[in-house]
């Protein structure tokens, strides 16, 4: 059985999922050591919420939004495209709220490492305490950098095997990410702006091949249950009627007749979604004899 | 930690391995993917003296890919004794020729309205052709030697006189690329070439399901792998020999798994891919000491017959060899005698059945998650039964080809309060064309890459 431990607590209470916590109620976190993950536990007004293992994908849930993030469609990508497995070398810029930063690492797990840059002093801070508290920062190192003026440290010279940049000029950056890679290794590209992706491409096929350039979006759908009415048992009064009362169709239409059928589960795409995220530009470094 | 040390360390550690993790060049014996003429062909192949690719009617010994970094590019040319692969150095060439629905806009100084295709206008024959093959005439110069026999290749645009010779050079120069199996290639292979086999299973469900289901080293995953090994493979990829993954399936037979002999595996991999039944899963610890008997029968098996392949029941995974990808173009046998070589020294294989200590481990903490990928048939009857396998917390990914058996899973979940985070989601892809003046979506894509349905497992109610 698992336990949560006092000093996470914090970073557990953000993942618990439900909504805010404060419509709930007040909650006493002595009441939930030693309760097993994925308990409902209760507020003193009654109110109640799930108490959750964290993973990276309710992480970038309940962060706090410092920067523009990446949601788990592309970060799934990002991570299935670039080839990261355990003991891979990540490099990153910018950090942003470390969204990707926690996948990434996940990835690399155990024996791997992530290093981000971002040029903002404090964002790197506020990220580099966010992986101390949900304990990822054996495996992420959070640097203060001008990525796009200086590019990388050197010392990571030849050591990457993938490099993720989601930054506003890419291209100033490329250059330096054909040093840091591995031969055959592979950069990943994000970019909200067709334009970004145009002037990254350009500059990309210099020293890289298989240059590639994704949409990935998610569509949700909405199930329930709905008794769909036989056309005979239903007419126009029973239709003005059922338009009026919310969700529950009546049983009877208004000639009395009883509905003869059962609920059936029903599904359609949601009325709205995420439309835009960025376009994802992978290529690989050329491979030179 | 220095990033010095650190690669240190893991270079350490790969050589203890003795089998890289991540390994950059080829060997002998490992596994590749040959990617011919951009796409055209997708060939999985293993890399021996013997092995060979069929390139038109004639075998191409593979054994010069041996030794060489992934990522490299060869070039058919014609000896003597037949084609051979010569190496050269990569280019985007070719990246630039994407689709042809936009070249009358884009070169303005020639439009192609004189041009009459009735091919008469290429005075090279067939036969001269195949006579400066034998020569030993390079596939570049054939090339070179059509483009200067062709009477209207001066009237194309510059477009078309580019199509026009990567055609002739695809045909009399065709090109290898030597690429690393890893689930994204293996998955985008099959996907283009024999979908069926993996269940329609698109690389962005893929990816989907392996995050949603918070797979990483040191978890127990459990998966229903009815595609083939492609899930099972791509589970056992991100777990880099840590931890383990255990195929499920009900009565006496594991699902076979040959995909995951594509990827190049080290023996720690293989060992954390085993299969159990439901019933072996289920049965509480006490029982656990018959379930020990199966398990030792292959052990014996083994020992007694090293250079053996140990067949696990009917998890008959043909030796990769054999895989096609579609009927025209599977890969070439190699000679028996470099398969015997070959046999000995893959001592572990993957898939074996879970031992009683790994499944007593497993009844006691659960699993750390679950993905299934079952395309025919009923997730519910599925989820039902192992959601009880799982830890609580445990997050689950279920993939389908129709939203049908998921809604209604989504549904039964709902009801008997065994989860929360309850979705299901169609992923949506789309690749672009990216070049001067002339980017826009690809005119072909793939419409439909399955539905998941995710989820969070919850602690019953009674016992708060
Ligand atoms: C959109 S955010 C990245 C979000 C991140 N991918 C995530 O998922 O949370 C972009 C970040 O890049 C940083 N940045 C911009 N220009 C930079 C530069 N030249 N060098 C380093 N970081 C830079 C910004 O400070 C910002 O935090």
């Amino acid at each position: 059985m698992l336990f949560i431990e006092q000093s996470k607590k914090l970073s557990f209470k953000k993942c618990i999922s439900d909504g805010d916590l404060n419509r709930f109620g007040a909650f006493k976190h002595v009441d939930w050591i030693g309760k097993p993950f994925g308990s409902k536990v209760f507020s003193h007004k009654g109110g109640f919420i799930y108490l959750l293992a964290p993973t990276p994908e309710l992480w970038t849930l309940v962060l706090s939004h410092r920067t523009q993030i990446l949601y788990i469609a592309d970060i799934s990508f990002v991570v299935m495209y670039l080839e990261i497995v355990p003991g891979c070398v990540v490099l990153e810029s910018g950090t942003g709220s470390g969204s990707l930063t926690t996948s990434l690492a996940r990835a690399v797990a155990p024996s791997g490492h992530v290093y981000t840059f971002d040029f903002h002093e404090q964002r790197a801070a506020s990220a580099r305490e966010d992986f101390e508290k949900t304990g990822l920062n054996n495996l992420i190192t959070v640097g203060v950098r001008d990525i796009q003026g200086e590019g990388f440290p050197e010392e990571f010279s030849g050591k990457a095997d993938s490099v993720f940049l989601d930054l506003p000029q890419p291209w100033l950056a490329i250059s330096s990410v054909a040093k840091m890679l591995k031969q055959d290794g592979i950069i990943c590209s994000f970019s909200p702006c067709i334009e970004q992706v145009q002037h990254s491409c350009e500059t990309l096929r210099s020293c890289f091949t298989d240059i590639r350039t994704f949409e990935v979006l998610l569509r949700a759908f909405e199930v329930r249950e709905k008794k769909l009415e036989s056309w005979e048992n239903v007419d126009g009064c029973s239709v003005g009627s059922a338009s009026r009362k919310r969700r529950q169709p009546s049983a009877e239409g208004c000639n009395g007749v009883e509905s003869s059928v059962a609920p059936s589960v029903v599904v359609r795409p949601a009325s709205e979604a995420r439309g835009h995220t960025g376009y994802l530009t992978f290529a690989r470094l050329q491979c030179l004899t | 930690m220095s990033i010095n040390k650190h690669i240190e360390q893991q270079s350490k550690s790969n050589q203890e391995n003795n089998n890289a993790q991540n390994p950059r060049v080829t060997w002998e014996g490992c596994s590749v993917l040959l990617d011919i003429n951009d796409g055209d062909r997708l060939a999985f192949a293993r890399l021996t003296i013997g092995s060979a690719l069929k390139i038109g009617n004639k075998q191409c010994p593979l054994q010069s890919l041996i030794g060489c970094a992934f990522g490299s590019l060869f070039q058919v040319e014609n000896g003597k004794e037949g084609p051979f692969l010569s190496r050269i150095p990569s280019n985007s060439e070719g990246n630039d020729l994407q689709d042809q629905g936009d070249s009358q806009t884009v070169d303005v100084s020639k439009d192609n309205r004189a041009l009459v295709d009735n091919n008469m206008a290429q005075s090279l024959t067939e036969v001269e052709i195949e006579e400066l093959k034998r020569q030993g005439v390079s596939g570049s110069e054939i090339v070179g030697a059509l483009i200067a026999n062709s009477a209207t290749f001066d009237k194309k645009t510059s477009f078309s006189q580019e199509k026009y010779r990567l055609k002739k050079q695809k045909k009399y120069a065709p090109r290898v690329l030597l690429r690393r199996p890893f689930a994204r290639s293996i998955c985008e292979t099959y996907f283009k070439k024999n979908p069926e086999k993996i269940g329609w299973l698109r690389i962005d469900s893929l990816s989907l399901l392996l995050s949603m289901a918070n797979v990483t080293a040191n978890s127990d995953v459990l998966v229903v792998d009815l595609l083939g090994g492609m899930l099972t493979g791509a589970v056992a990829e991100r777990l880099g020999g840590t931890g383990s993954v255990c195929n499920t399936h009900h009565g006496v037979s594991p699902y076979p798994i040959d995909i995951v002999r594509i990827f190049n595996f080290t023996d720690e991999i293989c060992k954390r891919i085993v299969h159990a039944s439901l019933s072996d899963l289920s049965v509480s610890g006490e029982h656990s000491v018959e379930s020990n008997q199966p398990e030792d029968l292959c052990n014996a098996t083994k020992q007694s017959n090293e250079d053996v392949v140990c067949d696990t029941s009917n998890d008959h995974s043909n030796s990769m060899e054999e895989i096609r990808i579609t009927p025209e173009d599977e890969v070439l046998p190699e000679k028996p005698t470099s398969q015997d070589k070959q046999q000995p020294r893959k001592a572990v294989q993957a898939g074996q059945k879970a031992t009683s200590e790994i499944m007593n481990l497993w009844r006691e903490n659960g699993f750390s998650s679950l993905i299934v990928a079952a395309p025919n048939l009923d997730a519910w009857s599925i989820v039902k039964e192992l959601l009880p396998l799982l830890s609580f917390s445990a997050p689950f990914a279920i993939y389908h080809q129709h939203s049908e058996p998921l809604a209604a899973c989504m549904r039964n979940l709902q009801h008997e309060k065994m989860a929360i985070g309850l979705q299901i989601i169609e992923p949506y892809m789309r690749e672009y064309q990216v070049l001067p003046s002339r980017t826009h979506p690809h005119m072909q894509m793939s419409a439909f890459g399955g539905y998941i349905l995710s989820g969070i497992k919850i602690c019953p109610f009674e016992k708060n």
